[in-house]
């Protein structure tokens, strides 16, 4: 299924799949005619309830992306491994404190398993989302975030569309305080996105007095 | 080998194969990876212990700057699948830092600013195959890369590596850390492909 011009979810059909935590990620490893292999990891995007799925983002520079966004056609086979981290997970059974979720780009897509999880297993804990991004074509399940019974903030940090009414800047310190739970509602925070932007947004928040602790976070890309 | 991913041609296939562990991929970039906000750590209030020989030994920074230091060119490899070659770095060898800790131990735990924890075999941190880095590319070690210093152990994947290190303690038992108790390799041997659980 076709997110936006660069990013593809991949609905897969595992054999044997063991079931996964809101969160966590797999390997994929691709193999050529010759033998020559390629590895690297993904997030999943769905709840646990619903199997395996990955939301892949299109790396102009990247050797396995661009196939799986571009070349993949439902009935082709890879090689799966995980899933797998037991960290950077969100179980709805045992949450009590609000859900403060700060995505980056395709650093959506653990938070929105988190997300699609909290929706699955009807849970009531409160949940925000900071949401950046490009523009409001590279948001990423814009539709499904509109249907969820949670309060979603985009920020779009180059492109804004005529009449937009939403912040058009990148994460600053301010946004934070505007957008997220306050350190003493006691919440959960899942950060991730490419690394600037999650240092950014890691650091504003303990400076505005969240726990270090409280804070977990998933970095990708080249500092 | 395994399934053929039709269509699947890749672009690697160059002669690093000597030099990248298997599943590996090399990169020109430094990715950063931590489970949490990055510590910033004032070099006044830093210390380096260790703990769990005779005595607990303490360094200030000025006292493991003290030190003999060397300059060291290393491969890396993260779980994450990248390698970076020829990574400089200068630090205080963990064998000089020893010298100073009476104890029998085999077992080894690095702790760290922020909570973290690595574990590795005494045998893995000496004999000249560990360091306490300070210095990257010349420069001073950014906050994001483990600064003011981390934990160099470059034959294990890079998690080993702990960031924003202040110390070691020291067992008689193995005592798996952060990582190791949340679904990856006890040891972490690029070359054998020790990545998680059960590998």
């Amino acid at each position: 299924m076709t997110e936006t011009p660069h990013v593809r979810t991949l609905v897969l059909d595992v054999p044997g799949w063991p079931g996964h935590r809101a969160g966590q990620h797999v390997d994929v490893r691709l193999t050529a005619e010759d033998g020559y292999q390629a590895e690297r990891s993904y997030s999943l995007a769905s709840a646990p309830a619903d199997g395996p799925a990955l939301t892949v983002e299109r790396l102009d520079d990247g050797e396995v992306s661009p196939y799986l966004v571009d070349e993949v056609v439902p009935g082709d086979k890879f090689e799966l491994r995980g899933p797998i981290g037991g960290y950077f997970v969100w179980d709805a059974e045992e949450a009590a404190q609000p859900l403060m979720l700060v995505a980056g780009g395709s650093g959506i897509v653990p938070l929105m398993a988190m997300l699609r999880h909290r929706a699955a297993s009807g849970s009531k804990v409160p949940a925000r989302l900071l949401y950046s991004s490009r523009s409001l074509g590279d948001v990423i399940y814009r539709a499904e975030l509109e249907q969820l019974d949670v309060d979603v903030v985009h920020t779009l940090t180059r492109e804004q569309p005529p009449g937009w009414t939403g912040y058009g800047r990148r994460v600053d310190v301010d946004l934070l305080r505007e957008a997220c739970f306050a350190p003493s509602d006691d919440p959960r925070v899942f950060v991730c996105g490419p690394t600037s932007f999650v240092e950014a947004v890691a650091d504003g928040l303990v400076s505005l007095g969240h726990r270090p602790g409280r804070i977990r976070t998933e970095r990708f890309g080249g500092a | 080998m395994g399934i053929v991913s039709r269509g699947f041609r890749g672009r690697g296939r160059s002669d690093d194969s000597d030099r990248l562990p298997p599943g590996q991929y090399r990169t020109e970039d430094f990715p950063v990876l931590s489970a949490g906000p990055t510590p910033h750590i004032s070099l006044d209030e830093w210390t380096f212990t260790i703990t769990g020989g005779a005595d607990p030994v303490h360094w200030t920074w000025d006292e493991l700057r003290a030190l003999p230091s060397e300059t060291l060119t290393k491969d890396i490899h993260c779980v994450t699948k990248w390698s970076k070659f020829d990574t400089e770095w200068e630090g205080v060898s963990v064998d000089t830092l020893l010298e100073a800790v009476e104890h029998d131990a085999a077992y080894a735990v690095a702790f760290c600013h922020g909570g973290y924890t690595t574990n590795m075999p005494v045998e893995d941190l000496t004999g000249g195959k560990a360091w306490i880095a300070f210095g990257y590319d010349g420069e001073p070690l950014d906050p994001e890369h483990g600064g003011p210093a981390r934990l160099l152990v470059p034959h294990l994947y890079f998690w080993k590596s702990a960031k924003w290190v202040r110390g070691l303690s020291l067992h008689d038992d193995d005592e798996p850390g952060f990582w190791e108790t949340n679904g990856y390799h006890n040891y972490g041997d690029p070359w054998r492909e020790q990545r998680y659980w059960g590998d």
